[in-house]
């Protein structure tokens, strides 16, 4: 069955009304598009949507008792809960630079969490 | 049981604390018992903040024979105990259309009542003196006399002089029964346990009443009566130089348009009774009908500016006058209930009246030696020039950070409400102490550090730092604590 | 009392202070200043762990902690005075600046110039007169943001969100994450306040309702929230009490709108401009007192931090040419109008010598939402030019530049206007 979907494109903050027209998998037209990005935002958000996800992870003598991170690259939005569980059981030793990798690889996506500030030591 | 005091007075509010003032002059053992966190936080912390002049009340009632009495001592006793006063004189305005002849029977009321130096003034000096007046004002009473104060500053206050005199204080402390013995009063009982005394006064605001009935008295019946209003930022550019009533109804003096001691423009109350005691709802209705009728009186005021929306109750007795005497059924027990505007005017009037009643039913006033008079000035930043707080800086260093910036209030001040007799321990208790969190923002920049500050000081978890009253705790868990329980139960 | 000497002095250590400073000292002007009332730099930014910033200015997208520390690290990087936890108190318009920290007591700085960047504060409850209790659990967003990504802790677990603004919805998806129940957000005007991509990441993505056209009308609950009251409204906003129900929650976030922080602009008699709430400004962001600019929040609302930092490069650019004796007046001021469907317009007036004329860009917001949009540009009444836009949002600010032509031709022009109305033969 063909089906169709208003998408607002978010690949950058101008938000286009895409149009997806698609059965199953399979993509069968899109339109609305300003931009190219449009194109492959529309096609993943059918098949298989993926995010960033960003959280904080528990600092232990930090300046903060948290230290914010994200994800390096974006994880399929299905994966959300079960990685913060990951993350929420973490618990990091400051200090902390920004990019420093806290977990590998996580859930197996291929995506790293980095801390994404500096978290010095309490003083 | 406990060691046994002379006098236990229940309740905290305007009315305990003064009596607990009054009485602390004398040689005697005496406990203040609240069942919430902090003093003040029923009726006193929620009306219109004003030493009325005394033209109101009817010279046949007790009102009107404390109310000018309390209105003339609080000059004195705000200078000694440092509670912001400010005796800016109220204004009975009639408008076009209004019956302007109870204008003139209030300055009668007044002249009865002994209020001074009131005057019946034209549209002239109205507009003159309060120029954003309606221009359909015809005439108004002016009363100088009457001014404005921080009612739950006053409470604390006498609360503070009273502990220095040697009076224990006692918060969280609810009274479940007044204990008796062949007709005379022996001590109470509380959900912190009983205490022994001779005398016990019942100055529990909304809930006189039933702690009257403890003992048998039936007389008093106590309805909350709810009063709303906005209170405005004090940076709000639109002046009102004086309290402002409109033509008093036969049951309330109608929607009062005043600055409060801190300069915040304050409108009010609506006059509703109600079903419950716990009863503070703001209503749709309510806030409409105080916005309309400050209009009526300043057609120019528009709601921008405004902070909040309160409401409070007041704690009418059938008679509507305040109800103050010795039980005759019971020795050693005194009501003083039914006290609403002008209680607070009244407050030290009522005080001493009831120390007379006190001393009547034979308890004995013998000064103190040492009694000390004075309640020591707490600092207040925001009042105060930026060469005086460069002094208070270069003597302490800790008044140099700001917590609450809307208010001026630094991080010694807030250790100082916490630390001090009668201390703050919830975040509305800083607030009253201190005015973090009354201002403009209320409470969005400095919320989170004085919720830390208080866990700090008092050795607590900041997850069991309280707002007020019961459970209302502002933050519920530590991060990550959901996580397991809930998360997955979100996917 | 310190009394200390500076070519400028900049009134916050947010994304605007932070770019302002560095801009200015980039221009040539090193003694530069920075006050910070919080513990560290980076204003809101540290709060903002979710990603989507530096999309413009740096072509990437970061988190907001990530956009702070790229500026942090430049400003110290060029050894700019900075001065945390140091809360300024006063501004005087002859540029003298009152401060107190803990460490050096009351401060009173000489500044050559002043850039004001102290940010915004959230529309509170209060504000809006909603009627009910006065229970604990009813907060503005961005206080439970700082509570949960600064302090650690979750302020409650039922939440309800009123108002769509930007930091309601990644509210929602924040809390949703950790574990909270967001039950919905709820929008009095018929369209969100905030950006499209919040909307889709923050709630469609959570399943998390947006329930446009209602707002709360009733808050319960004694000690801690224990309900609110939403009703749907009628096309004047006006609630339908035949719609009202109840939903149990133990916390309200509010996220009804932000106000430009200018307490201090005022002390220093700088005027504000009543549509915007901060300062009327110039094309240099010099406000109506000489030598005191402004830029960031503090002069209007941003949708998008990299617009606060185009903005305070302006300001900080001119503060330095302002120091150096080099920032001319012409002794006309071209007024900027904000025209149909327009909320407002920054600069408000054009009025510096042609030298300083390269680029003009004008900020601004539109009114009511439109699809298929016409910007039209006047001078005097005269129809300049025109630009289309497939849609226009309140939420969402709009920059259009003024044409060079227009730039040259400006000495001879009174006022310029801008409108943002429907494409024509649409």
């Amino acid at each position: 069955m063909i089906e169709t979907k208003t998408l607002t494109c978010v690949a950058c903050p101008k938000g286009c009304e895409v149009t997806v027209e698609y059965e199953g998998d399979e993509i069968i037209d899109i339109k609305g598009n300003a931009c190219p990005q449009g194109q492959d935002y529309a096609k993943e958000e059918i098949v298989a949507p993926t995010r960033i996800l960003p959280t904080t992870i528990r600092v232990k003598n930090g300046a903060l008792p948290l230290c914010p991170v994200k994800t390096t690259k974006q994880i399929p939005l299905e994966n959300m809960f079960e990685a913060m569980q990951i993350i929420g059981k973490k618990e990091i030793e400051a200090p902390v630079k920004m990019g420093e990798v806290l977990i590998e690889n996580i859930m197996n996506t291929g995506a790293d969490i980095v801390a994404t500030r500096d978290m010095p030591e309490e003083i | 049981m406990s060691k046994k005091y002379d006098v236990i007075i229940i309740g905290a509010g305007i009315s305990g604390c003064a009596v607990a003032w009054k009485l602390a002059r004398y040689n005697l053992d005496i406990l203040l018992l609240e069942k919430e966190a902090d003093v003040a936080t029923g009726t006193t912390k929620a009306n219109t903040a004003i030493m009325h002049a005394g033209y109101n009340a009817d010279p046949d009632k007790l009102k009107g024979r404390l109310n000018v009495k309390g209105n003339e001592e609080i000059r004195e006793v705000s200078k000694k105990l440092n509670i912001p006063y400010k005796e800016i004189g109220s204004l009975v305005v009639g408008l076009e259309g209004d019956d302007l002849s109870v204008i003139d029977e209030l300055y009668q009321k007044g002249l009865k009542n002994k209020v001074k130096n009131m005057e019946i003034v034209d549209r002239d000096w109205l507009f003159e003196h309060e120029p954003n007046i309606s221009r359909d004002a015809v005439k108004a009473l002016w009363a100088p006399t009457a001014g404005v104060i921080t009612p739950w500053e006053a409470a604390l206050a006498m609360a503070q002089n009273a502990v220095a005199n040697g009076v224990e204080v006692k918060l969280q402390t609810a009274v479940e029964d007044v204990l008796t013995e062949e007709g005379k009063v022996v001590g109470v009982k509380t959900n912190q346990g009983d205490f022994a005394a001779d005398y016990v006064v019942n100055s529990a605001g909304l809930y006189a009443d039933e702690i009257a009935k403890m003992v048998g008295i039936e007389k008093i019946n106590i309805t909350p009566r709810k009063g709303e209003y906005y209170i405005y930022d004090h940076a709000k550019d639109f002046a009102v130089n004086h309290v402002v009533f409109p033509i008093p109804t036969p049951i309330s003096k109608g929607i009062v348009v005043t600055p409060t001691v801190e300069n915040n423009l304050l409108i009010g109350p609506t006059s509703e009774n109600v079903e419950s005691k716990t009863d503070l709802a703001t209503t749709k209705e309510g806030l409409k009908e105080v916005y309309e009728g400050a209009k009526k009186l300043y057609p120019d005021l528009d709601l921008r500016d405004t902070i909040r929306v309160f409401a409070g109750l007041r704690a009418a007795d059938d008679t509507e006058d305040f109800v103050i005497e010795a039980a005759e059924n019971v020795k050693g027990f005194v009501n003083v209930a039914g006290i609403q505007s002008p209680g607070l005017a009244s407050s030290t009037a009522i005080a001493g009246y009831t120390a007379d009643i006190l001393r009547d039913e034979g308890l004995t006033l013998s000064e103190k030696k040492n009694y000390i008079e004075t309640r020591e000035e707490p600092v207040r930043f925001y009042e105060m020039t930026n060469k005086e707080r460069a002094k208070m800086v270069d003597q302490n260093k800790e008044y140099g950070q700001i917590i609450c910036r809307c208010e001026t209030v630094s991080y010694k001040e807030i250790l100082d409400a916490i630390n001090s007799p009668v201390g703050a321990r919830t975040v509305n208790a800083v607030k009253r102490r201190t005015r973090a969190g009354a201002g403009r923002c209320q409470a969005g920049f400095c919320g989170p550090r004085v919720v830390d500050i208080l866990a700090q000081e008092l050795g607590i978890d900041p997850t069991e730092v309280k707002q007020e009253e019961g459970n209302s705790q502002i933050l519920e868990y530590k991060i990550k604590q959901l996580l397991g329980s809930r998360v997955m139960g979100n996917a | 009392m310190l009394n200390l000497k500076k070519d400028l002095v900049v009134i916050g250590g947010g994304p605007a202070g932070l770019a302002a400073a560095k801009k200015a000292y980039d221009e040539g002007i090193e003694d530069v200043m920075i006050l910070e009332r919080d513990f560290e730099l980076g204003g809101i930014l540290p709060q903002c762990i979710h990603n989507g910033f530096g999309l413009h200015y740096f072509k990437e997208e970061l988190t907001g902690p990530e956009y702070a520390q790229r500026f942090i690290n430049d400003v110290k990087e060029r050894n700019i005075e900075i001065k945390l936890d140091t809360m300024v108190l006063d501004v005087t318009k002859d540029r003298k600046v009152y401060a107190m920290n803990k460490k050096e007591g009351f401060l009173e700085i000489e500044a050559g110039a002043v850039v004001l960047a102290m940010g915004c504060r959230e529309r509170t409850s209060g504000a809006i007169g909603i009627p009910g209790t006065r229970p604990a659990g009813v907060i503005t967003a961005g206080t439970a943001q700082r509570y949960t990504n600064i302090e650690g802790f979750v302020p409650g677990d039922e939440v309800v969100i009123l108002g769509s603004g930007d930091i309601g919805l990644i509210m929602a998806r924040r809390m949703k994450l950790e574990g909270a129940d967001v039950k919905a957000v709820c929008e009095l005007l018929p369209y969100t306040g905030g950006l499209t991509r919040n909307v889709v990441q923050c709630l469609e993505d959570y399943d998390i309702p947006l329930m446009l056209n209602h707002t709360v009308t009733a808050i319960k609950g004694e000690g801690r929230l224990e309900a609110v009251e939403i009703s749907e409204v009628d096309e004047n906003l006006k609630p339908i009490p035949a719609t009202a129900k109840t939903i149990k929650a133990d916390t309200l976030l509010l996220s009804v709108g932000l106000i430009p922080e200018n307490e201090l602009s005022k002390k220093a008699d700088v005027v504000l401009d009543d549509r915007t709430g901060g300062p009327i400004v110039n094309e240099g962001r010099e406000t109506n007192i000489e030598g005191i600019f402004a830029c960031g929040n503090v002069l209007h609302v941003h949708d998008l931090v990299d617009w606060v930092t185009e903005e305070s490069q302006i300001a900080g650019a001119h503060a330095a040419k302002y120091i150096k004796n080099s920032f001319a007046k012409t002794n006309k001021c071209v007024d900027v109008k904000a025209g149909e469907n327009v909320s407002y317009v920054i600069p408000q007036k054009i009025e510096l010598e042609a030298g300083d004329r390269k680029k003009i860009p004008l900020y601004m917001r539109v009114s009511t939402p439109l699809t298929a949009v016409d910007i039209n540009l006047y001078a005097d009444g005269e129809k300049l030019y025109s630009f289309s836009e497939p849609f226009a949002k309140p939420g969402e600010m709009i920059s259009v530049p003024l044409a060079q032509k227009t730039l040259d031709d400006l000495d001879n022009l009174n006022e310029i206007k801008v409108e943002i109305i429907e494409k024509e033969g649409e």
